[in-house]
């Protein structure tokens, strides 16, 4: 995969969290993984095409989204419910659109598709290409979460 | 001049959670005035049925978009002249030169916070009054 496209993400996931969210997460380091299980109790995965082909996907602890959507709400939620699904996938969504944006810079034309959720303990992440795939881990207070992304060759390159 | 905050605003996006969260942030800003629809149809049907003063929407939903709409919008002669506030995570160019095309009255960018989507609301208000 392409390292420039490690900072769209990472950058994006920062700002969408600290905006939407009022949570700034701390970033580790990243680190390739080769299996499909998610590292994390709720994932958003979407699909992305153009310039680049592949997948992004989100995975929280229930501790951090938790902490994460009662900040976006306004209200306390205590259990993975239906608005956190929804959240989960509006996050994906926006870390997607802010990754593209900054990658669009890089003269990268990158598309995504709807975005969608799974929960549950040990539940895997499918990615678009298969894998392996990139890890960038978070820190939150609540608890952690990662960003995984597998993007394959970048068409016309 | 200050912007009337019993503006009705009809809130369109696909995601329940976004609403919340974009009636959340319109609160803040002094606007309670608000209705939901789920997608552009839904939409539709609110504005043939009662009075709106002013319509948020998505970009990305199922059944119809939230270009569709402003473009369903922009060509019907009771409501064309709806201000009309796009949100989006696509902020690729392609997306805002489609949006200003088929008269887009402002876009904001996913995320963003209460104060920069209330002053959003307040020039495309003001500038109509001007």
């Amino acid at each position: 995969m392409d390292v420039r496209f490690i900072n769209p993400f990472l950058n994006g996931t920062v700002q969408v969290l600290k905006t939407m969210a009022f949570v700034e997460p701390k970033a580790g380091k990243p680190f390739l993984k080769k299996d499909s299980l998610a590292r994390g109790d709720i994932s958003g995965i979407i699909g992305l095409t153009g310039s680049a082909r592949g997948s992004l996907a989100l995975s929280f602890s229930e501790s951090s989204i938790l902490k994460i959507v009662s900040n976006m709400l306004g209200e306390e939620i205590k259990t993975l419910n239906g608005d956190i699904k929804d959240a989960v996938g509006e996050i994906t969504n926006m870390v997607s659109g802010a990754a593209r944006k900054e990658l669009e810079t890089l003269g990268f034309n990158i598309t995504a598709a709807i975005p969608t959720v799974v929960a549950g303990k040990d539940h895997s992440i499918s990615h678009v290409l298969g894998g392996p795939s990139i890890i960038i881990p978070f820190e939150t207070p609540q608890g952690p979460f990662v960003v995984d992304i597998c993007i394959g060759n970048i068409v016309g390159q | 001049m200050s912007v009337n905050k019993n503006l009705k605003i009809l809130i369109v996006d696909d995601f329940a959670t976004m609403r919340k969260v974009i009636r959340n942030l319109l609160k803040q800003g002094g606007f309670e005035n608000v209705v939901e629809a789920e997608d552009g149809l839904a939409a539709l049907k609110i504005l043939k049925s009662q009075q709106v003063d002013f319509i948020i929407s998505d970009w990305n939903m199922p059944n119809m978009s939230g270009l569709e709409l402003l473009k369903a919008v922009r060509g019907d002669d009771e409501l064309k002249a709806l201000p009309f506030l796009m949100v989006t995570a696509e902020a690729l160019k392609d997306n805002v030169v489609a949006a200003v095309k088929a008269g887009v009255s402002n876009y904001i960018v996913k995320p963003f916070t209460a104060e920069v989507l209330n002053e959003k609301i307040e020039k495309i208000v003001k500038s109509l009054a001007a």
